[in-house]
């Protein structure tokens, strides 16, 4: 089985959420990056799973530049047997998805696997675009993953519930919780990870079609209004009379 | 300007699909692009949002994502349109991206508010779950905007809307579906206007049906922080935050819940936030419109029956 997974590298989830450059810029001061905890826990290590049991190889791909390297080798460590990076600034996702669906073209991959969405973007693009372009079926919130031969069963949440679905390789699926459990590297993971084999390529050519403009944090909050433990009238009328959301 | 909506609709037109419907609306003149055995009755209350033509594929049945994307693709060409416009629910994340990669169109995928337009066509979207705004371009031609849930209040704009069946080539299936779980019947997450949710402060599984009968008597749908479904005391659908579900209800009442970063993640979207924590120091305290420092266990029940009695009084 050759499977390929989508990894992309976001702010740790407790980072502080602020922009430069008049807003147009995330600021990175003091940012650690962490591999996307979809990508990771879910993609990655289903995809491993997969292949310890059946045979195969597992790659990872990630457009992105230099600064990337860090988190691909923690997916190396984690288990990975190559990788790939375009080497781009992963800024528009048609321009994303367009550089993993050219790459993956001639590679007769089985699975590529994205996660759900990035917790920086919340986006949830890449999969369904890859999935478009070579025109193969796209799986959406896959919370289960099983192959045997070339037909994997799946189960998804759609509206109202779960399906369970059943799909002919090759095709690409974006993972949500439930389909693995986070994997800790270790240490001799750690080591092997240093010398496996991390391709750098270039991209192909797509105009971006979107671009962001600028950046805005969230009102804040005007503070909480307390209310007694007793007085739960007292909620009850301020959020019929002044909150207006019953 | 010539707009294609998507829609899915059943016994009933969802919050999503009028939010849809008059998102488009106030781009231009809307075709509504759905498939199933919906009635003609309840399809053309559509109009109410400002539908002016209804494209129903009746021999689609299910929500297959290359049929989708060859139904709405279709309709677009047929229709000339500029502009698709769908929800960003389950559905929508499948076809969204297809569309757009379709048609090199340029995608906003979870729009909160429609488009600026004095300066290019700029659409915000939620960024870094929730805790940023990002103004994003579309610079194609064609332009896909999926809309986030709970994000307008649409508004009616009464047209007379006109049905027609459309049945164009819908490809291959590639996705073969089994067998669908249900979740029964209620107001799915995503879409809840009112939500009450209870963490590990709860203490156990058999502690819930206080957070259930509260969300009885408001009609709000339950939530629940991520350990709590981790650890199966409740389902995982239910999860929301940062690794789970992302809503904005009109209300959401959080009891037992410390309000960690990757929960407000999730639910910082929320126009009013009720905490109930015994722990002055929670840090949800801080993101809350309304607080309540006490023990969920009396608060929750006494707010159930003082909703009671709101609600009987309105009567
Ligand atoms: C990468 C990552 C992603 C994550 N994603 C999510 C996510 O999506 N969603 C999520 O929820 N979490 C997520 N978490 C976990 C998160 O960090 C917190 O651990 C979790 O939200 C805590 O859940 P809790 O508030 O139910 O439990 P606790 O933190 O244990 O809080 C329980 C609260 O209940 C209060 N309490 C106790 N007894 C009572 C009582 N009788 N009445 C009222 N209050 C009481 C306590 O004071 C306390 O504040 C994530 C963590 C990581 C690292
Ligand atoms: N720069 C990138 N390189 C490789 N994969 C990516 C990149 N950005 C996103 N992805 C993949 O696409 C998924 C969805 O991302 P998004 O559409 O940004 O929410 C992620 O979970 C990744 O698997």
């Amino acid at each position: 089985m050759k499977l390929l997974v989508c990894i992309s590298k976001v702010p740790d989830t407790t980072s502080k959420i602020n922009f430069v450059d008049n807003n147009t810029k995330f600021d990175e001061n003091g940012v650690q990056y962490i591999v996307n905890p979809y990508d990771e826990w879910y993609a990655l290590v289903r995809a491993l799973e997969l292949v310890e049991a059946q045979g195969g190889s597992v790659t990872t791909i990630t457009v992105g530049t230099a600064s990337d390297d860090p988190t691909i080798r923690k997916a190396l460590a984690i288990g990975a047997n190559d990788a790939v990076r375009i080497d781009a600034d992963p800024s528009d996702p048609h321009f994303v998805a367009k550089q993993i669906a050219e790459y993956a073209k001639n590679e007769n991959y089985d699975i590529i696997l994205t996660g759900k969405e990035t917790i920086n973007y919340n986006g949830s693009q890449i999969g369904g675009m890859i999935a478009e372009m070579l025109n193969t079926p796209f799986v959406s919130l896959a919370t289960k993953l099983d192959v045997n031969n070339n037909v994997a069963t799946l189960e998804r949440d759609v509206k109202g519930g779960v399906e369970v679905v059943e799909v002919v390789t090759p095709f690409v699926l974006s993972a949500a919780k439930g389909m693995a459990e986070q994997r800790i590297p270790n240490m001799r993971g750690i080591m092997a990870a240093r010398t496996k084999p991390l391709n750098v390529i270039s991209p192909v050519e797509q105009e971006p079609l979107s671009s962001v403009v600028k950046f805005e944090l969230p009102d804040a909050k005007s503070g909480c209004k307390y209310i007694e433990p007793e007085n739960m009238d007292e909620l009850v009328e301020l959020l019929h009379n002044e909150a207006k959301v019953i | 300007m010539s707009v294609v909506v998507f829609v899915e609709v059943k016994n009933k037109v969802s919050k999503a699909a009028m939010e849809a419907v008059y998102y488009g609306s106030q781009l231009g003149s809307v075709t509504v692009v759905t498939y199933g055995d919906t009635s003609e009755e309840i399809l053309k209350e559509l109009g109410n949002y400002g539908a002016e033509n209804i494209l129903v594929c009746r021999s689609l049945n299910e929500s297959n994502d290359q049929a989708l994307t060859n139904l709405i693709v279709a309709a677009v060409e047929k229709t000339n349109a500029e502009f698709v416009v769908l929800a960003q629910d389950q559905t929508g994340k499948g076809v969204g991206p297809r569309i757009s990669a379709k048609l090199n169109a340029g995608h906003i995928s979870g729009a909160i508010d429609l488009p600026e337009t004095s300066n290019g066509f700029v659409v915000k979207t939620n960024v870094y779950s929730g805790k940023a705004i990002a103004h994003v371009a579309l610079h194609s031609a064609k332009k896909v905007i999926s809309i986030l849930p709970n994000s307008l209040a649409p508004q009616l704009n009464q047209k007379d809307a006109n049905l027609e069946e459309f049945s164009p080539d819908l490809g291959t299936f590639g996705i073969k579906v089994k067998e669908l779980k249900s979740q029964g019947d209620g107001v799915p997450l995503p879409e809840a206007e009112l939500v009450v949710s209870a963490g590990r402060g709860l203490k156990g599984p058999e502690n819930w049906g206080i957070v259930e009968d509260l969300a009885d008597v408001l009609g709000a749908t339950t939530a629940c922080s991520r350990p709590v479904a981790d650890i199966g005391w409740r389902p995982h659908h239910e999860h929301v935050g940062q690794t789970g579900v992302a809503i904005r209800p009109n209300l959401y009442i959080a009891a037992g819940i410390s309000g960690a970063i990757q929960h407000l993640a999730g639910v910082n979207g929320s126009k009013v936030i009720v905490v109930i924590n015994t722990d002055p120091e929670a840090p949800f305290f801080k993101a809350a419109d309304y607080g309540i420092v006490g023990d969920a266990f009396e608060v929750l029940p006494r707010l159930t029956e003082a909703v009671k009695k709101f609600s009987a009084s309105q009567n």
